[in-house]
């Protein structure tokens, strides 16, 4: 069934029968906005003179080959680059017309989270995990009664809660993968951030968990600006209002999805959409 | 497997066959050792063990006037006189055990995660030589710098006159102390908990600590939290053997913590820490002369049998943990 | 609708996360708080005193012997005197620790290196691996005043009466013998330990490719792996040395309390010197400290930054032969 936009164009022959998981977007609020930004690690660039437009209310999918920077852009996002002592990076990222520069890495951190490809849930129960993010932003204990509620709200939002809220004392690392990614987004989500960063967070998990958290994360752009790098063009397709395609480190297109993989405006997007080469 | 004609070069033809017996037996030899050991300690200490009973921990008299007795009954021609009461000797052990290993433990924890953590390069790069050349002095050395610089210390400048007095019937305050010997303890086993700490902490899944500090956890809190606290058995490992290690140091605290056996009595108030005492392995060296005597003999065995079983149970102990770390993928 | 970023903003639905205030300034509204910065600092102040006791260690030493040590006391025997200058040197006490170190390691090594080639390269049948194992861990766990005592038990039967003086029918079991088997004991684990590690390191393929050209297992063992963790058995005999030499409880004991060989009379040399009681320079320095019977302090410093420099001398060698093998390469597994 071909998917209808406002062009009235159809989806390309190999999204033929994919159906977008997201509708339009209700509003969208500029977040983060990346300026000129460039990346190099020693001698390589990862990232050349990137910009791009990140906002609440829609869910920004990064595309691109093995290595052409998306995942060295995300991670610049809330400087995590600077975790690599070879890394050099120019250009402004601006958080809410603020240069990230100016902010301390820890509070950035806080505002733009982010949840990785592989789930790393901590070696704690299911609520200390959650609780983990609260606690350590204040400096008196607070005591589980006070956390109790957000801690709850969290998984809730990361549709989790009905899963675990029996076992929330439970080794966090004895749930399934796709339910420890759920806890990571569920921790990422407690800090209450306004941006929401994913390094490909499906590729470890089997399609079922896969279908849970991608409506997970449509469900979650009204409250977050999301952000989510991945390899899986199907995916990308699915559940992402805006796609930047990445290739060698610069980036090569970006626009709303459909437009992207309808009618992309370059050839190198238009061979990599249509898996010329990947 | 059959020994082919090689040519001579090829040098001399043992047979795998041969090498494994050979080795193997070599191996069988230590453990015969060992076992051989721990019987003969046990064996000679029986006597002791047998003609106390459990007073042999408990507590009654003076351990050094019992020792005489022993020794002397030993050889004169009348029977043999066992009656030991190894309490001082116990209560010294402990104190001065668990006061180095408390005292270790926080500075080694420490030290650990600066060292991993915290300590910028120039700063590591000088630390973890002088971690490795503290491991590395001889005990007596710690022993002679504790008796020439730390003792009179202790006796000339911390001791007060009222102190001394206060003692002056029971035991004399000249700085051969539990202070002296806890200090120079803790420093001598701290080394070796900062080695197992570190190891430990170094080895924690970075996956963790990336997530961590990705939530907007500070890099503090995040080692504390995750690494620390995912160590834990790399703590505990180190621990234990450095307890075993200070159950078993004998020389140092002969030179250091005072050569009468005395129970310290922490109803004294701070003069307890400036009391001398002697634990059980300085107690073995101070009365090596003694073995010709039959009955002291078995004394000393006895002592030395305590030793064994504890510092051998510790170290055991010890090297489960990290060989069950290992299992888990953790390295200690 | 077009593409959806000409869309004017509109407030959040109820239920968004609010706006927070951006944080301006790098240093306000700093995470750290002050627990976690009471914590950092201490660290650094352990860290700086850990420094600076080992710098006041080897300083004060260096001055103490500096100022005592004159070099013919390595050459020259102590002998009785009133006063410390008058009691000569301490050659006996610096020989005496070569000589044990040496048959120490002698003997430690062949054994340690045996030991670990079994449990690396055979280890069958495995519950004797594991006893193996926990054994060498045990002996690494005994104190060393209680393997003295053991060994006063050993070397005093009469079997062995060969290995120490004699007298009256008495075997007085107190010889270089005796001192440096037992203080083989003290460095077997070390040995095996680091000869496991490094034959351990070196991958199945490089074995497997000696066997296929017909070598034994041993032959492959003794013509490749062994040679190949030469550093790492280096390593394991320099750091049993260094134990070996700073150890005094089995000295004490098994050495006898002597200041100077005390050589068996009618033994051929140089069994009379090995046979016979000596001092090294650890039990000196117990001896000559106030705790010992000399109570000569100036002479037990010199004779501890004697002690020192060895034990410095082998620390500095263990460092070198771990930066020459890193250089060399590791494997590719």
């Amino acid at each position: 069934m071909p998917s209808h936009n406002g062009n009235g164009a159809t989806a390309p022959s190999g999204f033929s029968g994919a159906r977008r998981s997201i509708g339009s977007p209700q509003f969208s609020i500029r977040r983060m906005e990346v300026d000129a930004l460039s990346v190099s690690y020693a001698t390589r660039e990862a990232v050349k003179s990137v910009s791009l437009p990140i906002r609440q209310g829609e869910v920004l999918a990064m595309i691109g080959p093995s290595g052409c920077g998306k995942t060295t852009l995300l991670r610049s996002l809330n400087r995590l680059t600077e975790l690599t002592r070879t890394a050099r990076v120019s250009g402004r990222i601006l958080l809410d017309d603020v240069d990230i520069g100016l902010i301390e890495p820890t509070l950035l951190r806080r505002r733009v989270t982010m949840v990785f490809q592989q789930p790393n849930p901590f070696p704690m129960s299911v609520f200390d995990n959650i609780a983990y993010v609260l606690r350590e932003q204040g400096s008196r204990r607070q005591r589980r009664k006070t956390l109790e509620p957000k801690v709850h709200s969290a998984l809730d939002r990361a549709g989790l809660f009905e899963e675990v809220k029996d076992n929330l004392d439970h080794p966090a690392l004895r749930l399934s993968g796709g339910q420890q990614q759920r806890l990571c987004i569920a921790r990422a989500l407690a800090a209450e951030p306004e941006v929401l960063l994913l390094d490909e967070p499906c590729s470890a998990l089997d399609p079922q968990s896969t279908q849970v958290i991608e409506d997970l994360i449509v469900n979650l752009r009204d409250d977050v600006a999301v952000v989510i790098v991945t390899h899986n063009l199907q995916q990308a397709y699915r559940i992402a209002d805006h796609v930047a395609f990445m290739y060698l480190g610069d980036l090569v297109e970006y626009g709303a999805a459909t437009t992207l993989f309808g009618s992309p405006r370059e050839k190198r997007t238009q061979e990599y959409v249509s898996g010329a080469f990947g | 497997m059959e020994e082919a004609h090689l040519p001579e070069e090829y040098g001399p033809r043992w047979s795998d066959q041969r090498a494994e017996r050979l080795l193997g037996a070599l191996v069988c030899a230590v453990v015969v050792l060992l076992l051989a050991l721990i019987v003969t300690v046990f064996w000679r200490a029986w006597p002791s063990f047998a003609h106390n009973g459990l007073a042999w921990f408990g507590a009654g008299g003076n351990v050094d006037d019992q020792i005489n007795r022993i020794y002397l009954s030993g050889l004169g021609g009348e029977g043999f006189v066992y009656t030991f009461h190894a309490w001082q000797l116990l209560w010294s052990t402990f104190l001065i055990t668990g006061g180095a290993v408390l005292l270790a433990f926080f500075s080694s924890l420490f030290v650990a995660v600066f060292l991993v953590e915290f300590a910028p390069e120039p700063m590591s790069n000088v630390l973890a030589p002088v971690v490795r050349f503290l491991a590395s002095v001889p005990s007596v050395i710690y022993g002679l710098l504790g008796v020439l610089l730390v003792v009179p210390f202790i006796g000339n400048h911390l001791v007060t006159e009222p102190q001394r007095a206060s003692v002056a019937g029971v035991i004399s305050l000249s700085g051969y102390s539990l202070l002296a010997a806890v200090l120079i303890l803790a420093l001598m086993i701290a080394p070796l908990m900062t080695s197992i700490f570190s190891d430990g902490i170094r080895s924690v899944r970075p996956g963790w600590l990336e997530g961590s500090l990705a939530l907007g956890v500070n890099r503090w809190r995040t080692t504390w939290k995750i690494a620390v606290r995912t160590a834990r058995p790399a703590i505990v490992a180190g621990t234990v053997l450095a307890t075993a290690r200070a159950i078993g140091e004998a020389v140092m605290l002969a030179m250091v913590s005072g050569s009468v056996a005395f129970a310290p009595n922490p109803a004294d108030g701070l003069i307890f820490i400036f009391e001398p005492s002697r634990p059980l392995a300085p107690t073995i060296v101070k009365n090596i002369d003694l073995l010709g005597s039959e009955p002291a003999n078995n004394t000393l065995f006895a002592i030395a049998a305590v030793l064994l079983f504890s510092a051998t149970m510790f170290s055991l102990a010890g090297w489960f943990a990290r060989r069950s770390m290992r299992k888990y993928g953790a390295t200690a | 609708m077009g593409a959806p970023v000409a869309t004017p903003p509109m407030p959040p639905p109820s239920g968004g996360f609010p706006r927070k205030p951006s944080k301006g300034l790098p240093q306000s509204a700093s995470t750290w708080h002050l627990s976690d910065r009471i914590g950092l600092t201490i660290c650094w102040a352990l860290g700086l005193l850990f420094c600076a006791i080992a710098v006041a260690i080897v300083a004060y030493l260096f001055v103490q012997g500096i100022k005592y040590l004159r070099p013919e006391m390595l050459f020259t025997p102590a002998t009785a005197g009133f006063s410390q200058g008058q009691t000569g040197g301490f050659s006996d006490a610096f020989f005496g620790t070569l000589i044990v170190a040496t048959m120490g390691i002698a003997i430690a090594l062949p054994v340690g290196v045996g030991v670990a080639v079994w449990l690396v390269e055979y280890g069958r049948p495995a519950a004797l691996a594991r006893v193996t194992e926990s054994t060498i861990e045990a002996i690494a766990g005994i104190p060393s005043i209680v393997l003295a005592l053991f060994g006063t038990v050993i070397f005093s039967s009469a079997a062995l009466g060969f290995l120490s003086r004699t007298s009256e029918g008495v075997v007085f079991g107190r010889s270089f013998f005796g001192a440096s088997a037992m203080l083989s004991l003290v460095a077997l684990p070390l040995v095996v330990a680091s000869t496991r590690e490094g034959l351990s390191a070196i991958p199945q393929h490089v074995r497997e490719a000696s066997y296929a050209v017909g070598k034994t297992k041993i032959a492959t063992t003794r013509r490749i792996l062994l040679p190949a963790a030469r550093p790492q058995v280096a390593t394991g005999a320099m750091l049993g040395l260094g134990r070996i030499i700073g150890d005094t409880a089995i000295i004490v004991v098994l050495l006898g309390a002597t200041q100077n060989f005390a050589p068996v009379e009618g033994a051929a040399f140089p069994f009379n010197y090995l046979r016979g009681a000596g001092t090294t320079l650890t039990n000196f320095v117990y001896e000559a400290s106030p705790t010992g019977n000399l109570n000569q302090p100036e002479k037990a410093y010199a004779a501890a930054f004697v002690l020192l420099l060895m034990v410095l001398a082998l620390n500095a060698a263990v460092d070198v032969v771990h930066r020459r093998a890193r250089k060399v390469g590791t494997w590719s597994s």
